[in-house]
Order: structure tokens, then sequence, then C-alpha cells
């Protein structure tokens, strides 16, 4: 069946399997951002992406609800040339280790952060409670939304 | 004050902004034409004889393209353990085999066009078992009549496989029993710790393909790829030469990926086939058919005079190595070895004990390997003697705990399943560890409140401290290779294998401090077992101080090959220093540029290859300290325990890069937090796992950490690149017993059994049945 979707801005039309998850026919049309599905059932946050600005595992999500909505990937923050201030402080406070569960992390950030531009801590632990990371503990992650937020006050990205 | 440019400094990870941009990096990320879709049918029963499998119906699946059973793999004893040659594990176990020794043990392999095709070709397949008595708990193990699980004629190095013996140790240094009679003071108690996972978020995962030459290409997950390439060799008889290990970036390992797990399974669909194959475990597989911690049960006895000097330790170990024995030995030496010497006064010590085969899964390296085990016993044995004496448990410490220039004789007892290595304690910031710890925290007047802080809500305050080591001393190498372009950047070649803790950066600092230049004139390449030096791989605490010192030997070489071409040019004997991409001769204004340099080797004069390759091997293993300190709030209504606070004090030689080390020092505390308070994989009456996933196993988030101070006590160890020392694992040993001592320091009551988990804990307060 075909789809159609915003996909991190620009309008797609993919051809996909009704039985198949987002986050499947997202690392079949090359979405390789898009990490995790060992779970299967929504369990560790790695693949999170978010459906309308609001984050959800990729890996529960059918294709089909995703007709006519957003979905955003974590390239929908930046890119290397034009880094997200969220990305900027996951990698200035050494919040990132493996890597593997950042782009979901990032994403749930970015749609607390459009929502509570400055949230107190126990909002940021609060949101981010449902992303495992086992490498970090959280502590690095947790300041990096916090500075992130304080970045975003003072005037955003870098032009 | 740092006196270096390249380490010491908080450098951005360099492969941090491809991580956060969601760059293709990780196996999973690539995907061949024609790939192959793997599934594993696992055992259902605990103990059992395959008497039957009948695969005919999966064959005739259209699009299955290869089927294994015990009858068409070769049959050859290996150990799984991602250790250096020969191994210390046991050879007990085989590609597939005729016999299941747990729930989750490997039966069967499909490999299909697709994943659902295998999953469908899997649920064709038909076995038939003979069930076997199983042993479920490791006391049985030892008994009598109990079920021998390897009886394979082909096993070897297990101690004594026909009782389910895959270790023994009785060593006795002094004598304990006379000395814990004369002992002023005495206790004892046995502290048992749990089945848990490594929990990496990215699972196993391996693809294979032949390259344009026939070489069998394994692009794997792994913390040991040239460990891997050997394995294979010896199991699919395909020389080293034709095999090529490749480790991309991985997603968390913390040992359960020192393990050629089944790397073996997919290069065979990939020889068979001949089509590139890809195998990855589910997280219930990597929950159940994976790795775990070592459940140990530790008997700890300490007796010490009138002064609280301690006079007698004695540890004896019973350690679950679940169905087979990879890692059992190391690990269970590890638990003594990394904890006695740390009292290292006591003239009388004993270790011994039993490490068991059992009908569960299969335990093997867990960050902190044994120690975290063995520390949970030894320091919950410590407060409870001084709390005899009446004596702070943190003046106790002090008391009796190593310091620079001291030795202890298990360093050279106690090695990796065999004798160890003698060595001198040089740099040592345990003292002040637990100054700054304590100050930090505010140990002396928290001690001082009242633990009862509302109506059946009660605080606690615990302790501990502990060491591990850097790297296994006269065993594991590490090489570098650094190679120079024209333009006066530098490519280095590790072997080391940055499993996400950022080693890769690390090892950039150390040469780029070394060479002078800035990171951005550094590409590091690692592990790929074609393009770079050997390297035992990420494990045993081992790269920054081991690879380090290699990479720095490295770079001393090539910098020694700059420096002459400079010389040359500077017609000078005069002393010059690399600074910023320049060679400059002291004392005067001359300088000459390292991309000069690097033009006229490679076409003007002189031409060569400006290059080197270094290796490194320790002669010791120098042991990071820390001083731990948690407050915990009990609510004695719901059993719930939260820690509030968490201070750390760390001697980490110097901290090549302080927000990483930081990083390290935290994850490991809050795993550590999580063997405390949650984690614990669970099993039936028929040892089926109750619990293999992330709603029922729980790994901590964000709403279940304290506020984490960590105190950075930097030393100097002279063996180590830079006076550094290696951090990775030391902080998992802290939380277990600083939080079995802050909850009797809140309760008075001793929970000996982890996790302390709220039901746990309300029935010990009889609140529940």
């Amino acid at each position: 069946m075909r789809i159609n979707f915003r996909l991190n801005d620009q309008e797609v039309s993919w051809e996909v399997h009704p039985g198949e998850s987002l986050f499947e026919a997202l690392r079949r049309y090359g979405h390789q951002e898009v990490k995790g599905n060992n779970c299967r059932d929504g369990e560790c946050g790695a693949c999170t992406v978010l459906l309308d600005d609001v984050p959800v595992p990729s890996c529960t999500i059918l294709i089909g609800k995703v007709e006519g909505k957003a979905v955003q990937t974590v390239k929908a923050l930046g890119d290397a040339e034009n880094l997200h201030p969220l990305q900027k402080a996951f990698l200035e406070l050494g919040a990132v280790q493996c890597g593997y569960c950042i782009p979901g992390i990032l994403l749930v950030a970015k749609a607390l952060l459009e929502r509570h531009p400055n949230p107190t801590r126990e909002e940021i632990k609060e949101e981010l409670s449902g992303n495992l990371c086992r490498c970090t503990g959280y502590v690095q992650q947790i300041e990096a939304v916090e500075r992130a937020a304080q970045l975003l006050q003072e005037g955003g990205r870098d032009e | 004050m740092n006196k270096y440019r390249g380490v010491g400094q908080d450098v951005e990870k360099i492969d941090g902004q491809a991580l956060v941009t969601g760059e293709p990096l990780f196996t999973d990320d690539f995907s061949l034409p024609g790939m192959l879709y793997g599934k594993i049918l696992r055992s259902p029963y605990a103990h059992a004889l395959i008497k039957e499998v009948d695969t005919s119906q999966a064959e005739k699946l259209p699009g299955v393209k290869a089927v294994f059973t015990y009858r068409n793999v070769p049959r050859r004893a290996y150990t799984t353990a991602g250790q250096g040659y020969p191994e210390p594990s046991p050879y007990d176990t085989f590609i597939l085999d005729k016999k299941v020794r747990y729930v989750g043990d490997r039966v069967v392999t499909v490999f299909a066009e697709s994943l659902s095709i295998a999953e469908e070709a899997l649920s064709l397949i038909k076995v038939e078992y003979e069930e076997l008595p199983a042993i479920l708990d490791p006391a049985e193990a030892l008994k009598k009549d109990a079920p021998v699980i390897h009886d394979e004629p082909e096993i070897q190095g297990a101690y004594d496989p026909k009782r389910n013996i895959v270790s023994h140790v009785e060593l006795e240094i002094g004598n304990v029993e006379e000395a814990l009679r004369g002992s002023r003071f005495a206790v004892e108690g046995v502290w048992e710790t749990q089945y848990a996972q490594h929990c990496p978020m990215e699972a196993h995962i391996v693809i294979s393909y032949l390259d344009e030459r026939g070489k069998l290409v394994v692009r794997s997950s792994t913390q040991v790829p040239f460990h891997a390439r050997r394995i294979l060799s010896l199991l699919l008889n395909v020389p080293i030469s034709k095999i090529r290990v490749i480790k991309p970036r991985i997603g968390g390992g913390f040992g359960a990926k020192q393990e050629v797990l089944i790397e073996d399974l997919c290069a065979l669909a990939t020889l068979r086939t001949k089509m590139p194959a890809r195998l990855e475990l589910t997280r219930e597989e990597e929950f159940v058919s994976s790795r775990t911690l070592h459940p140990m049960r530790v008997k700890v006895r300490l007796g010490a005079d009138k002064d609280g000097m301690l006079k007698a330790l004695d540890m004896d170990i019973l350690s679950n190595t679940g169905a087979y024995g990879t890692h059992g030995p190391t690990v269970f030496f590890n638990a003594g070895s990394k904890t006695l010497p740390l009292y290292n006064k006591a003239e009388n010590v004993r270790f011994a004990g039993n490490v068991v085969y059992t009908n569960l899964p299969v335990a093997g390296a867990y960050r902190g390997y044994g120690a975290t085990e063995g520390y949970f016993a030894l320091e919950c044995a410590i407060d409870e003697l001084a709390r005899k004496m009446g004596m702070d448990p943190l003046v106790l410490r002090q008391k009796n705990h190593i310091r620079p220039g001291e030795t202890s004789p298990i360093f050279k007892k106690l090695g990796e399943g065999r004798e160890g290595v003698p060595q001198v304690v040089v740099s040592c910031g345990l003292e002040e560890c637990i100054k700054k710890g304590m100050t930090a925290f505010g140990w002396e007047k928290k001690r001082m409140l009242s633990r009862e802080v509302a109506p059946g809500v009660f605080r606690g305050y615990g302790m501990a401290i502990m060491m591990q080591g850097s790297a296994i001393p006269l065993v594991d190498m590490a090489s570098a290779t650094i190679k120079m372009s024209e333009d006066g950047s530098f490519l280095l070649l590790v072997g080391a294998t940055d499993l996400g803790t950022g080693s890769d950066t690390i090892l950039a600092q150390i040469a780029a401090e070394q060479l002078g230049i800035s990171m951005d004139k550094i590409t590091v390449y690692s592990s790929d077992t074609d393009f770079t030096p050997f390297d035992k791989g990420a494990y045993a605490s081992s790269t920054t101080y081991l690879s380090g010192e290699a990479v720095r030997k490295a770079a001393s070489l090539v910098k020694e090959q700059v420096l002459s071409v400079a010389r040359l040019l500077f017609r000078s004997s005069g002393e010059m220093e690399l600074n910023d991409g320049f060679v400059l001769l002291k004392g005067t204004e001359k300088r000459v540029s390292l991309e000069e340099i690097g033009y006229r080797s490679f076409y003007m004069a002189d031409q060569r290859q400006i290059q080197a390759t270094a290796s490194h091997v320790s002669e010791v293993s120098p042991p990071p300290f820390a001083a731990h300190f948690v407050e915990v709030e009990i609510d004695t209504e719901t059993g719930k325990i939260t820690p509030l606070k968490y201070v750390a004090a760390v001697d980490c030689g110097l901290a090549v890069n302080p927000g990483l080390t930081k990083g390290q020092i935290i994850g490991s505390i809050v795993n550590g937090l999580g063997f405390a308070l949650s984690e614990e994989l669970r099993f039936g009456p028929r040892g089926n796992p109750l619990n293999p996933n992330f709603l029922d196993y729980k790994v901590l988030s964000t709403l279940d950490i304290p506020e984490i101070e960590v105190i950075l006590v930097e030393t100097h160890e002279p063996s180590g690149p830079y006076g550094a020392k290696s951090v990775a694992e030391v902080c998992i040993n802290g939380p277990l017993p600083a939080v079995a001592n802050a909850i009797y320091d809140a309760l008075g009551i001793q929970f000996k059994k982890a996790p302390f988990t709220p039901e746990v804990i309300l029935r010990v307060l009889k609140k529940v049945p």
C-alpha cells in the first residue's frame, strides 16, 4: 500500500507493507538514523521519533497510522554544519558514550523544550524516563538538556 | 595545574558529532544486497538430550537457504570467552550440540531471505528431547549424585567436570583459623549476588560476507575483534589469513561482548551459501542467551585486634557460571585478587571456593569482573566489624587500607585463573579519596542526624572503598601504528576497541600530546583485523592504560623520525620541541612545519614514509581506587529505597579526558545502583526465565538516580601514559555495599542478598509474608 506523510519537513509517498512498523519502514527507506528495535515493544526508547511533535517508539507504530502526519527523526534537529543546541550541548557535556540511545533521547528533549522552554530538572527527568541509556548514568544528559534550554533562550542556533 | 595540551583536556568525543546526527555507524546500519537473516531455535528445557531433530519442512520452505543442527556443523570444543590465547576458560562449548544445558541454549539455526521466513521456518522444526534432571541451585551442583552437566569427552580445562566444578581454589597465606581465634573482634557472613544482565542498548549483532577475494569478512558488535578472528579460525577451520573482523561503532558492551557469541553461526552461513548473512539477538535472547553477571555466594570472615587492625581475612566463594564456563575461573579469581589486597595489613589471608556449572543462563565477563561480588561481601563485613567495635566504619577502613609503596602477597598468588604477578602499589590516592569524599558528602555531620525523618521514613548513610586493576599484566598486549601524511596530519591505527567509552578519543589525545598537534590533525581507525595492529580488545580496564601506552610509544617513535628530518633542515643538533604543527629549535626563532617535513619525506629528499608501530605489555596492573558514599531514604510502608545523594571520589591517575572519565564513573555507579535496587533475572521452577524484558527487569531510568557528585583525585601512575590508569570498572563495585551499609544504618537490618527491592524490604520488615 502507499502512504503519504511528512518526514523531516519533506512530503513523502512510500510503498509500504501494511503489517510493518514505522521503524521497519524508516529503516527500509534508508533512515538508518533511527536505532534500536531489538525490544520490539517500545520498552527501551532507542527508536523514538516524533509523530506530530509527540515522542513515540517507532517500533510500536503501525505504518498505517502515520498517514497525513508529520514524522521527525534526529535528522530534523541538525546536521554536522548546523547542529541543534541540543546536539551541541550533548557533545559539550560528554552526554554521549556509545550513542545508540542518543537519537531517541534528543528527540524527546526537543519535544520537551518546544513545550517547556525552561523545564525544571524534575521535568527533564520525567520526560527522559522512557529512554534507557546503559552507558552514561544519565547525569550528563540531564545537564545537557538544561544547557540546551539555556542556549536556545540565548538566541538559538548559530547561523 | 595541567602541564599538557592534549591530555587532561575535555576534548569532544571524536565520533560524537556523527552519533548526535544519527549517521550510519553501527553494525546494522549497513545492509548488503541478498543478505540472509538468521534466527536461532532455542531449548525449552534446562537440561535435555536432543533425540530427534527434523528440519525437513523448514528446509523446504521457499527462501530458506541454510539450516544448521549439531549434525552438520563442525564439532570442536572451544570457549566463547574472548581472552588471550591460550584462554584460561574451559573448552566446554560446541557450535551446536546434541545436548542442551539451559533454557535458551542453541538447538537449530536457520538462515533465510527474510527474518519472517526464518521465523516461520523455526516453527516448522520438530525436536524431540529427552529431559534430564537439572541443577538450578549452585549448591546442588556439588552434591554427590548431582547430574553431570558436561559429560562430553572433549571437555578441556575444567577442574572436575564430573562433579560440575569448573574451577577450585584453596589458598592460604599465614594461618587464618588461628588468627581468627586470636582476634579480639571477628565477624562472618554470606553475601549473595543475583543473575543480572549487561543490557547494552544494542544487542549482539553480526553481518558477514565474502569479499571480492573470497575472504570472510565479519562485521561484529564485539569487544574483541582479534580474539574473534582467532576463535572463528579454529571453529570454522578457515585460516586466520582468510578472515577479517571489523568492529564498527558499537552500542555498548560492558563485558557481554567479550565473547564470540553468534559470529560462528553467521560466518558459517556465509561460508556455506556464499551469501551475506546477518544475525541479531532479540532483547529476550540478550537477557537469556548472551551472558550475565556471575551469581556468587561469598562468605567472608574477618578478625581484628582491639585497635581495629585486621588480622585475618577469609573469603570463600561459590560461583555459579551457568551452563558453560566462559570467564568462570577468571571472574572467580578476580573476586579475590581485586578485593583482598585493599586490606593488605592482614597477615593471614585465605581465598577459596568453587565455580560450578548449573542449568541456568551462562555467566560471563561483566564490568567489575568478580570484584563487584567480592566487594559486596567484603565491604559489608567491614561495616559489621566496625559496628561490633563501636568504631566509625570510615575510620576502620582508614586504619587498614593499602597505601603507596605497599604490596600484598595476593597480587602474586591470584592471577587470571592461575598465579598472578607481584607488584608494589605506586600511585594510590585512596587516603585522599576518603577525605575528599567524606567532606563533600558531609559524612560526620550526616551521621549525627536523626535517622527517622518522617513517620515510617528513615534515612541511612553508607560507604565503601574499592580498587580494581589496569590491564592484565604479562598477558595482554596492545599495539598502535601511526603514519604521517604529507600535510603534517597523522593516521592512528589501533586494534583497541572503542565500545562507546570514548577510547578512540583518549588514544588520539595521547598521540596528539606526544606529537604536539591539535586533535583535528589525527584520524583514528580502530579495530579492523586487516588494517590495524593487534590489540587484545576492550576489557580488564586496559584501553587507556595499556593501549594508551602503546600509542604513546608509537607517537614517540614517529616524533623521533620527524625530529631527525628537522635536525637536517636546521643543520643543528640543538634541542627541539614539537608544538602546534611545528618543530621549533629551542633558543632560536627557527621553526619548520610538519607539512614541510611531510612533503620533503614523500617527494624530495631522504624519501620515506614516516611511521612507526609500537607494542606494549605491562608488568604491573596499577589499581584505580575509589571511595563511595551514599544517602538513602527508606519508606517502610512501601519498602521503597530511594538513593538521594551519591559521592564518588576516584583516583584515576591522570584523567586523560576528565569529561569522559566522569562519564565512565557515573555510568558504572548507576549500573551498580541497579544491582542494589532492582535488577534481577528470575527463573521459574524449570529454569525458565520469568522476566527477560525491560518492563519486568528494571534497569534504572532518569527517575531512579540520585544526585551524583564525582570527585577526581588525580595521581601520577609512572607506568601509565602520562600517569593515567584505567577507570571503566572500579566504580561498579561501590553501590552494592554502600547501599547495603546505608540500609543498615537506617534500619539496623543487614540485607545480604541483592537486589534490595521493595518486596524484600517489606518481607524482612514483616509487612508482607
